[in-house]
C-alpha cells in the first residue's frame, strides 16, 4: 500500500471548514475588527472623562421678562465671588465650577416653561427641573434616578453654601486610578465572553442550517464519514477561532489601554474552553432541526439577546432586583463573563473557576447530546 | 451465491412505499439492478425518482417494503455500503470557498484514498484548469462534473446520479455522457441515473424503467419499449395553403394528433396507414392544401409514456 493516502478525515474536516471560515472577509471584520472597534469606543468613551455638562430646567414664576436670572443668582449667592455666571445668545446661562480630581462641572441652566421642560425630561435630556416659587427653590426630579439624585445633591450643596471644595473635606478623596478598576477592566473580559457566545451561535449554529439547507449535509453523511467528527471538527475550528479572536482583543486592549491579567493564565484557558463547549452545545442544539435560515435567526437571536441585556457584559447586573440576580447570575454568559472576569481583576484561580467551568461544560455536553439525538441530517 | 450465467443482482427493491404527509411519492415500486447494468428512470417532474433513489441511497426510509444492496440492507450496514455507492444528489452544493482540489481532497479522505485518485478525477471531470478556483465560481456544468467526480472518487461498484445532467446546455451534457459512456464499457459498475430526458435515458442506459406517479408503468430495454407501442405510427406532416380557412376538426373527428396551426406543421398518430391516410389526404384535397412533407416518425420514449399516461414526458 502507498504510504501517501490521506490518514483520516477528521483533520481535513477541520482544513476545510477552517479555510471555509478565514476564506469569508467577513468573518475578519465581525469576528475581529468590531469588538475591538466596540472596546475602543466604549473604552474611551468611559474611561478618559472628558468635562461633566448637565443642563438644568428653570422655571421662573415671578420673573416676567429677561430670562430668569433670579433663581440662578439665588442658587449660587453663597459663591458669586468665586465664581461667574456666563450667558449665551440663547440666554443660557452656564456655571463652570473647576476640580482637579473629581472633574470639571459645567451646569447649564436653561430657561424654560412647564411644558418645555417637561418634555425635555421625558427626551432624557435633562435630568432636573429647578423652579422658582416665590423666591422659594423647588427641584423637580424622579427620584428612581440615580443620575438625578446626585444631581439634586450637588445643585442643593452649592445652595445651602456647603459646596465641598475646603482643603480639609478634599484630603479625604483619593480618586482610583489603579489598573482593574477603570470601565475598560471590567468591559475587556466581558467583551471576551460575549464574543465566544457570539461566534459560537451565529458561526456554528449558522453554518449547520446553512449546509442543511444546501443539501450538503445528506451529501456528506452519504459516504463513510463519521457524523460525531463533522461536528467535532465544526467545535474545534470554532474553538480556534475564538482564541485568536480573544487573543487579538486582549493584545489591543493590552497595548491601548495597558490592561492586565491578574489571575491564573491555565484557570483563564479552562474557563474559556468550558465556555467553549457550553455555546458550542447550545449552538448543536438549536441548530439540530430546522433547514430555514429564518427560523435559525430567530432561535439564535432568542438565546443571544436576553444574555446580552441581562449578564453584565456592558454594566454590571447587580441593579437588578435581586430575585432576577438568582436567576442572571446561573446564565451561561453570566458564568463566563463574571469568572473571566474574576481572572482578569480579582487575580482568581483554578479554586475559584473550577465549579463553573464544570457547569458550563455540563451544560455544553448536556445541549449537544440532546442536539446529537435529535439532529437532522437531512 | 449466484449461478455463473445469469448476473449477480445488486440492488433489489421489493415493494417499496413512501409517501409524505398527503403525498403518495413511491406507491409500491419492485426493481433489480444488475452487475454492471446502466438502469434509468425516466419520468415526468414529481414522478417519486428522487424519493425512490434517495430510498436506495439511505438517505430516505421507506414506509414499507425492503431494500438490499449486496444483498445486504441498509440497517447496521451503513459504513460498508457507502463504502460501495457513490452518488450525486439532484441538487447539492459544497462548500463555497473551498477550490475544486480542496474538495476532492475532502471527500477523499471519507474513503482514506491515496492523494493521486484526486488527480485521477480531476483528469476524469475534465477540471484541470478549476482546480484552484472556488467551488461557488464554476458554472453549473462544471459544478456538475464535480458532483459526478466525487460521485466517482470511490470506484464505486454502485452510482447513483439523479439527474445529473439537468440544465446543461447539449455540449455539457455530452461532456457527462461521455464519462459515462466510458465507464459503462468497463462493466464494473452498476448505474441507476434518474432523468427526464429520454435522448438520456436511450444513450447512457440499457434498461430503462418508465415512472408516473410513484408508480413504474413500464420497463424494459429500448426496443422492447418501442415495440410495445407498435400499432400506432407517428406520421410527421406540413403544410402549405391557405390555412386560416382550413377546419382541423374535420380530420380531428377521424385520427388522433398534434398540430401547431402557426408552424403548420402536425404529427398524426396512426393506427392503419392503409384506411387512415386516404382520409387525410383526400380531405387536404378538398380543402385545396397541399401537402408540403410527410415522413413516417421512429417512435419515441415520449410518444409511448403520452399513450400510456395521456401526458407528456418533458411538460416543458
Ligand atoms: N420532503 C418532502 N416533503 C413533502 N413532499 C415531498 C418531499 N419530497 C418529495 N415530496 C413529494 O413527493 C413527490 C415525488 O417527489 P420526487 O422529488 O421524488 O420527484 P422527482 O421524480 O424526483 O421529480 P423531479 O423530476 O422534479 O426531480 C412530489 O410530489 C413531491 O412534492
Ligand atoms: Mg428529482
Amino acid at each position: 500500500m502507498t504510504r501517501n493516502t490521506l490518514e483520516h478525515h477528521l483533520p481535513q474536516l477541520i482544513i476545510a471548514h477552517f479555510k471555509e471560515i478565514i476564506r469569508e472577509p467577513g468573518v475578519i471584520f465581525w469576528g475581529i475588527v468590531f469588538p475591538i472597534l466596540m472596546a475602543l469606543g466604549l473604552g474611551i468613551a468611559f474611561t478618559k472623562k472628558p468635562d461633566l455638562v448637565r443642563t438644568v430646567a428653570i422655571i421662573e414664576n415671578n420673573v416676567k421678562s429677561g430670562g430668569g436670572d433670579s433663581a440662578v443668582t439665588d442658587l449660587i449667592k453663597p459663591f458669586t465671588d468665586q465664581f461667574t455666571l456666563s450667558r449665551n445668545e440663547e440666554g443660557e446661562l452656564s456655571l463652570k465650577i473647576p476640580d482637579e480630581q473629581l472633574g470639571n462641572m459645567t451646569y447649564i441652566f436653561t430657561p424654560k416653561s412647564w411644558n418645555e421642560a417637561t418634555i425635555l425630561l421625558k427626551r432624557g435630556q435633562i435630568n432636573l427641573i429647578l423652579e422658582n416659587k416665590g423666591g422659594q427653590l423647588y427641584y423637580h426630579f424622579d427620584p428612581m434616578n440615580p443620575e438625578a439624585q446626585l444631581l439634586y445633591l450637588k445643585l442643593s450643596q452649592i445652595h445651602g453654601g456647603k459646596l465641598i471644595q475646603t482643603d480639609l473635606s478634599r484630603s479625604q478623596i483619593e480618586p482610583l486610578t489603579v489598573t482593574g478598576t477603570r470601565y475598560i477592566d471590567f468591559l475587556i473580559p466581558g467583551l471576551i465572553a460575549m464574543g465566544v457566545m457570539m461566534s459560537c451561535m451565529w458561526g456554528l449554529s449558522y453554518g449547520i442550517i446553512d449546509k442543511r439547507s444546501k443539501k450538503l449535509l445528506r451529501r456528506m453523511i452519504a459516504t463513510p464519514m463519521r457524523k460525531s467528527n463533522f461536528l467535532i471538527s465544526l467545535i474545534t475550528v470554532r474553538l480556534g477561532m475564538n482564541i485568536i479572536e480573544s487573543l487579538l482583543l486582549f493584545l489591543f486592549a493590552y497595548m491601548f489601554f495597558d490592561i492586565s491579567i491578574q489571575g491564573d493564565l491555565i484557570a483563564l484557558l479552562i474557563v474559556f474552553i468550558a465556555g467553549n463547549v457550553a455555546f458550542s452545545g447550545i449552538a448543536i442544539f438549536i441548530s439540530s432541526r430546522t433547514a430555514n435560515n429564518e427560523i435559525g435567526n430567530g432561535l439564535i437571536n432568542a438565546v443571544v439577546l436576553p444574555m446580552m441585556v441581562l449578564s453584565g457584559i456592558f454594566f454590571s447586573y447587580h441593579n437588578f432586583p435581586d430575585w432576577a440576580i438568582s436567576v442572571i447570575d446561573k446564565l451561561p454568559l453570566t458564568l463566563l463573563a463574571d469568572h473571566i472576569r474574576g481572572i482578569f481583576i480579582e487575580g482568581s484561580g483554578i479554586p475559584e473557576i473550577l465549579l463553573p467551568s464544570v457547569i458550563l461544560s455540563a451544560i455544553g455536553i448536556g445541549f449537544f447530546s440532546i442536539g446529537l439525538k435529535i439532529f437532522r441530517w437531512y | 451465491m449466484s449461478d455463473q450465467n445469469s448476473p449477480e443482482v445488486v440492488i433489489d427493491v421489493q415493494q417499496v412505499f413512501k409517501s409524505f404527509k398527503q403525498v403518495k411519492a413511491v406507491r409500491g415500486i419492485d426493481l433489480q439492478v444488475y452487475q454492471g447494468q446502466f438502469l434509468a428512470l425516466l419520468g415526468p417532474n414529481g414522478a417519486g425518482k428522487t424519493t425512490l433513489v434517495e430510498m436506495i441511497e439511505g438517505i430516505q426510509k421507506p414506509d414499507s417494503g425492503r431494500i438490499f444492496i449486496h444483498g445486504k440492507s441498509w440497517k447496521g450496514n451503513e459504513e460498508s455500503l457507502h463504502r460501495l455507492i457513490g452518488i450525486s444528489l439532484q441538487e447539492t452544493r459544497f462548500i463555497d470557498k473551498l477550490t475544486v482540489a480542496e474538495t476532492l481532497r475532502l471527500f477523499a479522505s471519507f474513503y482514506q484514498l491515496p492523494a493521486r485518485r484526486i488527480e485521477e478525477i480531476i483528469e476524469l471531470a475534465g477540471l484541470q484548469e478549476k482546480r484552484k478556483s472556488y467551488v461557488v465560481n464554476l458554472s453549473g456544468g462544471q459544478r456538475q462534473r464535480l458532483a459526478l467526480g466525487i460521485a466517482l472518487l470511490n470506484q464505486p461498484k454502485i452510482l447513483l446520479l439523479d439527474e445529473p445532467t439537468t440544465g446543461l446546455d447539449p455540449t455539457a451534457r455530452r461532456d457527462i455522457w461521455q464519462i459515462l459512456l466510458n465507464l459503462h464499457e468497463s462493466r464494473q459498475t452498476s448505474l441507476i441515473l434518474t432523468t427526464h430526458y429520454m435522448e438520456e435515458a436511450e444513450q447512457l442506459c440499457d434498461f430503462i424503467v418508465l415512472i408516473d406517479k410513484g408508480k413504474i408503468i413500464s420497463q424494459g430495454t429500448l426496443n422492447q419499449l418501442l415495440a410495445q407501442d407498435k400499432e400506432v405510427k407517428n406520421i410527421e406532416f406540413s403544410l402549405e395553403g391557405n390555412l386560416s380557412n382550413f377546419n382541423i376538426s374535420q380530420i380531428q373527428k377521424d385520427i388522433q394528433m398534434d398540430w401547431d396551426e402557426k408552424s403548420g406543421k402536425g404529427i398524426l398518430y396512426i393506427k392503419s396507414i392503409e384506411n387512415q391516410l386516404p382520409n387525410f389526404i383526400s380531405t387536404l384535397r378538398a380543402n385545396n392544401i397541399s401537402l408540403k412533407n410527410i415522413e413516417c416518425r421512429r417512435p419515441t420514449l415520449n410518444d409511448l409514456f403520452l399513450s400510456l399516461t395521456g401526458r407528456e414526458l418533458h411538460d416543458a
